[in-house]
Order: C-alpha cells, then sequence, then structure tokens
C-alpha cells in the first residue's frame, strides 16, 4: 500500500514519538508535537501506539490511497473531507481504493495527525521515523512531502484487519465508524488557549514583576514559530541579574527568555541544550494545547505545582492506556 | 557553589531532573559530572530515559509513568531518592584519560577560514601565531550541544579571544573551525553562524548512519592538526 502525495500543504511530515537516547550526541528527541493525538490515531486504527503518521501543519495535502486502508484524523481540524464527503475526526474511517484525502480551511488549532493502518513504513533513522528538518534526517529523505512522493505503508496489523473487518463489510465505499474515544483524548482546541507550566530553573533571577507579568498577560505566537520552538510577544520579562548563564539542558516546554525580553516556548525540535535563562517549563499533558497554537494566536501560562503538573501527566497516561485496553477488547 | 560542595537536584518540567556539580567551567566538576553518568549508566533504574551533560550539570529525564510504576509513587521524588543514593556511592573521578587523544586536521585561513586575518589584527599577532597557539592546547570535549554533533570545548589560548561577528553570516558550512569570545568550536552542521572562521576540518564531526551519530563526545581530548589546502581536498568527507 501507498499513499501518493498530489499536493504536499504547507509542512506535511512523517512523524513518530521521536528518538530519545542521542540527545548526549545534540541530536533533539523530536516526533510529533502533539504527541498524544498521534498516539490515539494510531490506537483508533490499531496500530501500536509509537508507529509513523503524518503530522500536517494548517494547510493539509492532498493524499490518494493507492490501495484500500483504514486511517483516523486527530488533533487540529483543519476540515477533512474524502472524496469530497466530510469527514469526523477521531473515528477509524476506511477509504477505498483510489480514494483522495483533502483538507480545508483550519477551523481549530494548527497541527492534524493522519494515521494508517501499518503505519509509515520509512526506514528508522537512529531508532526512529521522525522527521528532523534540521539535520535533514528521518522520516521521508529528512525532508517535508512533496507533490509525486509515494509514501509506503506497512502491513495492518491484526488488530487493524480485525477493525477493517468490522467497518468496511463493502470495501468500495467509505465508511466511519460511530465510536470515539472518550472528551479527554479527543480535546476540541480553543481559540486563547491556557497552557499550564511550572516554574523553571532559573525563575528566581526574573524581577517578581516579570514574574507576575508572565503569568498575567497574554502572550501571542509570533511567524517565527516552527517544529523548534514559537517566539512570543508580550510583555517585556527583565531578569534581575546580567551574568552569563552556563549551557545546560534545555527540552520540550522550556520557556527560555533571551536578553531582548520576549519568551521563547521550545518544541518537540528545540536544541538539547541552550545558554538563555529558563523561566518556566510548560508542563507534559499541555503539550497538546501547546502544539495546537497557530500564529497570531494569543495564549495564556498559568502555574502549577510539580505535584499538579505530575497528576494531570499521570492522568492523561490512564487515559490513552485506557483507550489502548478498550479497543483491545472490543476488537478481541 | 563552593568547590567539594554535595550536588544539588532540581526539576526540569514533570520528566527530567537536574543534578548541579558546581557554579563555574572546571575541569574537576565536569570530571564529577562524567564520573556520575558512568556510575550511573552501570546502575539505570527502571524509566530512566537519557542523560545529557553540559558544563556543571546532569541533566537525567525519564518517564514518570514507569518511575511511579504506574502513578503508584511521585515520580520526581522517586527519581530523586535513586539520584541522592548514587550520588552517595560514586567513587572518585577516574584520572584524565589523555590517552583518549582525538586529532582534528584543520587547514586554516584563505577560503577555508575566512576571518583568520581578522582575528590575527585583533589579536595582534600573526597569522602563523594564531594557528600555532590555537594547535598547542589539549581542548577538553566539555559537552555537546547547539547543534548535533557539536562540542563546546575548553582550552582556548586566551590570547586568541576575538567577539563574535556583528552580522551573523546566513550559511557556515559544516567542518568550519570559529572562534567566539573565549571560546573555539566546530559546526557540525552547515547552519547560519557568528563565530569568527579561521578553519575547516575534512572530517565530518555527525552522520545519523553511524551507530554513535556524533564523532565526539563529552570527556574526550582533541588537538587541531595544521594541514594543507591539498591535503584538505584529498581527504575531505563533506557532502558537495
Amino acid at each position: 500500500m501507498s499513499l501518493s502525495v498530489l499536493h504536499p500543504g504547507l509542512l506535511t511530515t512523517v512523524q513518530d514519538l521521536g528518538r530519545p537516547g542521542y540527545q548526549q550526541a545534540g541530536v533533539p528527541v523530536g516526533g510529533a508535537l502533539d504527541a498524544v493525538a498521534l498516539r490515539v490515531a494510531n490506537l483508533l486504527v490499531g496500530n501500536d501506539e509509537s508507529a509513523a503518521g503524518l503530522e500536517i501543519t494548517l494547510r493539509g495535502p492532498c493524499l490518494r490511497f493507492d490501495a484500500g486502508g483504514l486511517f483516523a484524523l486527530t488533533g487540529a481540524d483543519l476540515s477533512p473531507t474524502l472524496n469530497g464527503q466530510p469527514l469526523q475526526l477521531h473515528r477509524p474511517t476506511w477509504a477505498p481504493v483510489g480514494a483522495e484525502l483533502a483538507f480545508g480551511a483550519p477551523r481549530a488549532g494548527c497541527r492534524a495527525y493522519l494515521a494508517v493502518a501499518g503505519g509509515v513504513a520509512v526506514a528508522p533513522v537512529l531508532g526512529s521515523r521522525a522527521t528532523y528538518l534540521r539535520a535533514g534526517l528521518g522520516g521521508w529523505h529528512g525532508r517535508a512531502l512533496r507533490t509525486g512522493d509515494e509514501l509506503p505503508i506497512g502491513a495492518p496489523l491484526p488488530l487493524g484487519q480485525r477493525i477493517i473487518a468490522e467497518l468496511a463489510k463493502n470495501q468500495s465505499s467509505i465508511a466511519q465508524a460511530r465510536w470515539t474515544p472518550g472528551p479527554q483524548l479527543c480535546p476540541a482546541p480553543r481559540h486563547r488557549p491556557v497552557i499550564r507550566a511550572v516554574q523553571g530553573p532559573e525563575y528566581g533571577q526574573f524581577a517578581v514583576a516579570s514574574q507576575r507579568a508572565f503569568w498575567e498577560q497574554p502572550f501571542v505566537v509570533t511567524a517565527a514559530a516552527d517544529r523548534m520552538g514559537y517566539r512570543l510577544q508580550g510583555p517585556a520579562l527583565a531578569r534581575l541579574t546580567d551574568s552569563e548563564l552556563l549551557s545546560s539542558a534545555v527540552t520540550h516546554g522550556t520557556v527560555q527568555v533571551p536578553p531582548g525580553g520576549q519568551p521563547i516556548v521550545l518544541l518537540a525540535d528545540r536544541q538539547t541544550t541552550g545558554g538563555y535563562p529558563r523561566l518556566a517549563q510548560v508542563i507534559t499533558a499541555d503539550f497538546g494545547a501547546l502544539a495546537q497554537a497557530a500564529p497570531g494566536q494569543v495564549l495564556r501560562f498559568q502555574e502549577v505545582s510539580l505535584d499538579e503538573a505530575q497528576a494531570l501527566y499521570l492522568a492523561q497516561e490512564r487515559a490513552v492506556r485506557a483507550l489502548q485496553r478498550g479497543i483491545q477488547l472490543r476488537f478481541a | 557553589m563552593p568547590p567539594g560542595a554535595p550536588a544539588q537536584l532540581y526539576p526540569l518540567g514533570d520528566a527530567a531532573v537536574v543534578v548541579q556539580f558546581g557554579d563555574a567551567i572546571s575541569r574537576a566538576t565536569h570530571a564529577a559530572i562524567q564520573a556520575f553518568g558512568a556510575h550511573l549508566a552501570r546502575h539505570p533504574f527502571v524509566g530512566l530515559r537519557e542523560c545529557v551533560p553540559a558544563f556543571t550539570t546532569l541533566t537525567v529525564y525519564y518517564d514518570p509513568w514507569l518511575v511511579s510504576d504506574g502513578g503508584q509513587h511521585p515520580p520526581y521524588e522517586t527519581v530523586a531518592d535513586t539520584l541522592r543514593a548514587l550520588l552517595a556511592t560514586v567513587g572518585p573521578p577516574a584520572a584524565a584519560a589523555t590517552t583518549n587523544l582525538v586529532e582534528i586536521p584543520v587547514c586554516y585561513g584563505g577560503a577555508w577560514g575566512p576571518d583568520l586575518d581578522f582575528v590575527a589584527r585583533h589579536t595582534g599577532l600573526a597569522t602563523a601565531e594564531v594557528v600555532a597557539r590555537h594547535t598547542a592546547p589539549d581542548y577538553l570535549v566539555h559537552m555537546i550541544g547547539f547543534a548535533p554533533g557539536f562540542p563546546y570545548l575548553g582550552g582556548l589560548d586566551a590570547r586568541l579571544a576575538t567577539p563574535r561577528l556583528a552580522q551573523p553570516r546566513p550559511r557556515v558550512p559544516a567542518g568550519t573551525v570559529g572562534i567566539a569570545g573565549p571560546q573555539t568550536g566546530i559546526y557540525s552542521l552547515p547552519s547560519p553562524g557568528g563565530w569568527q572562521l579561521i578553519g575547516r576540518t575534512p572530517l565530518r564531526l555527525f552522520d545519523a548512519a553511524w551507530a554513535a551519530p556524533s564523532l565526539l563526545h563529552a570527556g574526550q581530548h582533541l588537538r587541531f592538526v595544521p594541514i594543507s589546502a591539498a591535503e584538505y581536498a584529498r581527504t575531505q568527507q563533506h557532502e558537495p
């Protein structure tokens, strides 16, 4: 099976859950910015949650199924259609041979995820199929998709085959399942998201007024926003000292503040180390909400304790694991 | 932190702990980080993802679900307790293994190092003296960061310190050796950059096809060895 790229969209890349283990060599973990959305899409088509899918940014591609295939879309609502027929998100969907998946105007959110039963079957690089654009590695030849690419799709797992057998009694017509995961795993991206964060290691080096401004004032995601991070625009944040910091680890969700005072929030393709003060750290449970903020959107930060962050992390993990078990039981 | 003070632990969000061994760049702090990293590698805990050494810190990434045994224990506290116990049992840093010396051939000046003359003028040294002083020390790889395979080196001759360019170049080729303030380093991938460029090595510093994708790693020592343009052309490994 393969997917033919009739039109690539703005930025469509192959992503999985990233390549941990190489940060010592300066290689970021990378992978889907909204990892929970990709995991859910994979589970809906009977894949392992870490299978490779497509991350689709704002303006979606047009893709043709060169054979019939089971797929699911999660994350942003970018007005998806199959052969012109509007689709719902978060549902296993059967595409007959030759069907064309297209997208229209972005309705909510910035990044949609497409999982196809069997997964995108490119060769792993350093243990992952994720595309790391800066170094040109992983994914489809280390780059975003282009017109004419033919993406190989693996064979569906037995679970995926059972979902297909129930859904697609007639394989020549489109079918969408009636069931979806619970609302916790299908959040509608908010227009003005509130992103929860804990204090970063250098939080105490900032003026109290700047600390307060960070939690209370809105910030705009500027056009300088990519898979490495977003430059934000808002009140200038002042550090009390101008002592030079020594480079130390930064990670997905680190909010760092360069000398100009406008913060940068780092995403999955960030550097592994940095020398700017780390004001805050977005909690893992809100990486999805952060990934769904598009340039021009306004967001706010809300302070939570480490205990709350950990509780929210564990609750999210429980929800994903419950979905996985539920699908396995249903199609046992 | 006073020298010899016990390491400090603090969270970097909800999935990483920073272990800080000092406040300043020093070979002793570096040796303590290396020793603890090796100790942790010999005694990994369930849920350990990976470690990132830097100048004064070792950051330990973990999977909160696994370390908490599915939410039965608080993740950060569990990891911090484990790390404190390991800190109490780590042995003294191993003597610096200077036998582990990597030679980096560099073609200095000309098209490979367009800022060599500027560095000479800025430091008041002849270009040959800049090259002699740059190739004299054994440098220590403190950490890899900024980009895949990019080494942060300690040991630059203080006389060679030169400020960054006012206007960064849009593209610096892979393998270019530069100076920025009191630091020297090697661009491992083509990228924009504001360092003063004094030469270029024909070696690849990063290749995702290698099992260990970075030529260099923290804790290594290296020396720059001057080579001719002809030797550069004969040995160059970079993509055209």
